[in-house]
């Protein structure tokens, strides 16, 4: 008798494994079709209209008089960095949020991004550095910053409510840095301030888009390799040891690829505001509970920088950066997580 | 007979914390008179004596003479935000009953930079007792969106969900001031002067609107002193000894956003110095807030003289805007702070 209920509870779990992973692959799915919507909008749209068969001519090859520049210089260079800054934010930002346990502790919020500015800033105006060595300045800062952060934590063990603080703090000098630096450029112009401040894809080029892709392959894979392991730690230190992972040195590598993701992106596009904050959120409402949600965090950031972008250039009546746009839409999701998460009664 | 005894050295101990304060209080008086001096003197050009004297008289003969009448105006300024920063920050700590309260990172100052912005660019506002009102129902709103978001939920307003409330508050104003002055290149230029505090182009002009305003607010922040104190114990206990909350919060709150908007409206989101002034100067005369305003104040003065002469100096031949220097030095401060305080009090 129980035998056969456990067989027929036996056979609902596979029955609703198989549903739940079919909705995944299909939310997953949707998720890639509106990217390419993204980036189909973003080659064909600009002063001059492409259609979309003289897109897909372009694309093969041919030269379409009037509208090969555009789209092979200007506009293609612009939705792939969208897509691969995006997807490093929004992975980047789920990683800390999953290791720090706390929606707020995105790299944004704590200063790690405003570290990696800094030090871009800093490279380029001052140092007149450009390329890869602005990157790995950027890099070197963004884990200098992430260290310092920790260590100032530092207390009889770090608590998450006095790393964020220590992180606003930190954040807050850094800003002032960069704006600092800024004022001092010799040829300051609005352009290149919005980038460093709010972040920006204006002007991106194939070869500047290189390093962000190299970081996203290496440090996207090696967390992507490691994504069960993130899962346990998701449940907390004790739990994830009791399973058996390896947590030291498994916090380290995820904290060192994140910070590596967010540098190397903020280093090229500046630091787009709020994408690393809302991507994880976002993505966790999509997938739903107990699935590891990197893969479409890192799908709704590319989506958030693309669509931002394009609203930015196209939407409105101005002609504004991504990071003005994100920036203006997150902070009112900030609010309402911050107003959702003391309704549940959970702290912030 | 030891009831006497006992009274009488708690009076001894009353009388001579007076005098230690009162002696304080002449430290910092001239600390002030220092800075202010060292204000009128240091800079791009260094100026001697002889020309201060007639430089104040209204003499601009010389290059250094016309120097010192352009620094005077710039100092008093100083003085006056500072100032007005420093109580401000004093009171709001003691009326969120909150260590990290302050007017920059609790959002108001970049609350009040965006409601200028707002009128500038869309309802053309040209004169500066526009952006004064203006600036201060800002300042107004921004206070009371930050405290009801940071006291939601369990635990009141605790210093963590104020800061975070706070940051999100800042991060969506900057967004919407860049978003809003981006397309007008009309006003493009003053982008940087609503998002770093400085105090370089003062002028008495510039500075007479304002009093009316920082004086009703001092007057406020000052009355509002005893009813602090009686906050500090707890609403309870306050309503208990005979204080009226509602009406002792309101009217401090009040004093602290009419400071915060007016210095906002002539000098662009200035912050930190609210938050470390009135720690200092709790090392100094304690927590008994008749004390702490009045110090809060002068000592808000010489920081912010302080770090406008460090601004002259270590970016010579040029300039470092004061709001840029007030973080760097504030910052390590919040950051103590922060260490200092138990987890379960943040």
């Amino acid at each position: 008798m129980s035998s056969v209920a456990h067989t027929e509870t036996a056979a609902w779990i596979v029955a609703l494994r198989v549903a739940r992973r079919k909705a995944r692959l299909r939310l997953i799915a949707i998720m890639l079709g509106l990217v390419v919507t993204g980036v189909g909008l973003t080659l064909v749209t600009g002063p001059s209209m492409t259609t979309p068969s003289e897109l897909l001519r372009i694309l093969a090859g041919y030269d379409v008089p009037g509208a090969s520049f555009s789209v092979r210089e200007l506009r293609l260079p612009r939705a792939v960095l969208s897509i691969i800054a995006g997807m490093s934010f929004g992975l980047g930002g789920v990683i800390f949020q999953t290791l720090l346990r706390n929606p707020l502790a995105s790299p944004d919020i704590i200063g790690i991004s405003a570290g990696a500015s800094a030090a871009a800033v800093f490279a380029i105006v001052v140092l007149g550095w450009d390329g890869s060595a602005v990157s790995i300045l950027a890099v070197i800062a963004g884990m200098a910053v992430a260290l310092l952060i920790y260590l100032l934590a530092w207390r009889d063990g770090v608590a998450g409510a006095r790393l964020i603080l220590v992180g606003i703090g930190l954040s807050a000098m850094l800003d002032s840095m960069i704006a600092y630096v800024l004022s001092r450029a010799p040829a300051w112009t609005m352009q290149d301030a919005l980038r460093w401040l709010t972040g920006s894809v204006n002007g991106a080029t194939l070869a500047e888009a290189l390093p962000v892709l190299l970081s996203l392959t290496i440090f996207g894979g090696l967390l992507l390799a490691r994504r069960d392991n993130l899962e346990a730690m998701r449940l907390g230190d004790d739990t994830a040891a009791a399973l058996g992972v390896p947590l030291a040195r498994e916090k380290l590598l995820a904290v060192m690829a994140a910070v590596g993701l967010i540098a190397v992106a903020t280093a090229v596009s500046g630091p787009i505001a709020f994408v690393a904050f809302l991507s994880g959120p976002i993505a966790k409402r999509i997938t739903g509970p107990g699935r590891s949600p990197l893969i479409a965090a890192a799908l709704v950031g590319a989506l958030l920088v693309l669509l931002g972008d394009y609203t930015g250039q196209h939407l409105l009546a101005g002609r504004y950066p991504v990071g003005v746009v994100t920036g203006a839409l997150g902070a009112p999701y900030l609010i309402f997580l911050i107003i959702r998460s003391h309704r549940s009664g959970r702290e912030a | 007979m030891t009831a006497v005894s006992s009274t009488g050295s708690t009076l001894g101990a009353l009388q001579r914390s007076r005098r230690s304060h009162l002696a304080w209080l002449s430290v910092v008086l001239s600390v002030l008179a220092c800075a202010c001096l060292l204000s009128v003197s240091l800079g791009t050009r260094d100026v001697g004596w002889a020309d201060i004297f007639a430089g104040v008289t209204g003499s601009t003969e010389t290059i250094a003479q016309a120097v010192v009448v352009v620094r005077v105006p710039r100092t008093v300024l100083a003085v006056l935000a500072g100032a007005a920063l420093g109580l401000a920050g004093a009171v709001m700590q003691g009326v969120t009953r909150n260590p990290l309260a302050d007017p920059g990172i609790l959002g108001v100052n970049a609350g009040a930079a965006m409601a200028v912005v707002i009128g500038i660019a869309w309802f053309g506002m040209e004169t500066l007792d526009a952006f004064l009102w203006t600036a201060i129902l800002g300042a107004g709103l921004a206070a009371c969106f930050v405290y009801a978001i940071g006291s939601l939920g369990r635990g009141g307003a605790t210093p963590l969900k104020l800061a975070l409330a706070g940051a999100a508050t800042a991060i969506a104003s900057s967004s919407f001031t860049i978003a809003i002055i981006l397309p007008r290149n009309d006003i493009a230029g003053g982008v940087r002067s609503w998002q770093i505090g400085g105090i370089g182009g003062a002028s008495f002009d510039a500075i007479l609107p304002c009093l009316p305003f920082l004086v009703a607010g001092l007057i406020l922040c000052l009355l509002s002193a005893r009813g602090l104190n009686l906050l500090a114990l707890g609403d309870d206990a306050a309503a208990g000894l005979g204080a009226h909350v509602a009406w002792a919060r309101g009217g401090a709150a009040l004093g602290a956003v009419l400071l915060c908007g007016a210095t906002t409206a002539i000098c662009g989101p200035i912050g930190f110095v609210g938050l470390v002034v009135p720690h200092v100067c709790r090392l100094l005369v304690g927590a008994d807030h008749r004390w702490l305003l009045p110090f809060s104040a002068l000592t808000g003065a010489i920081l912010l003289i302080g770090a406008d002469v460090i601004g002259r100096i270590i970016a010579r031949p040029s300039e470092m805007d004061v709001g840029i220097v007030t973080a760097f030095i504030g910052a390590p401060v919040f950051i103590w702070i922060v260490r200092k305080r138990r987890v379960r009090d943040l």
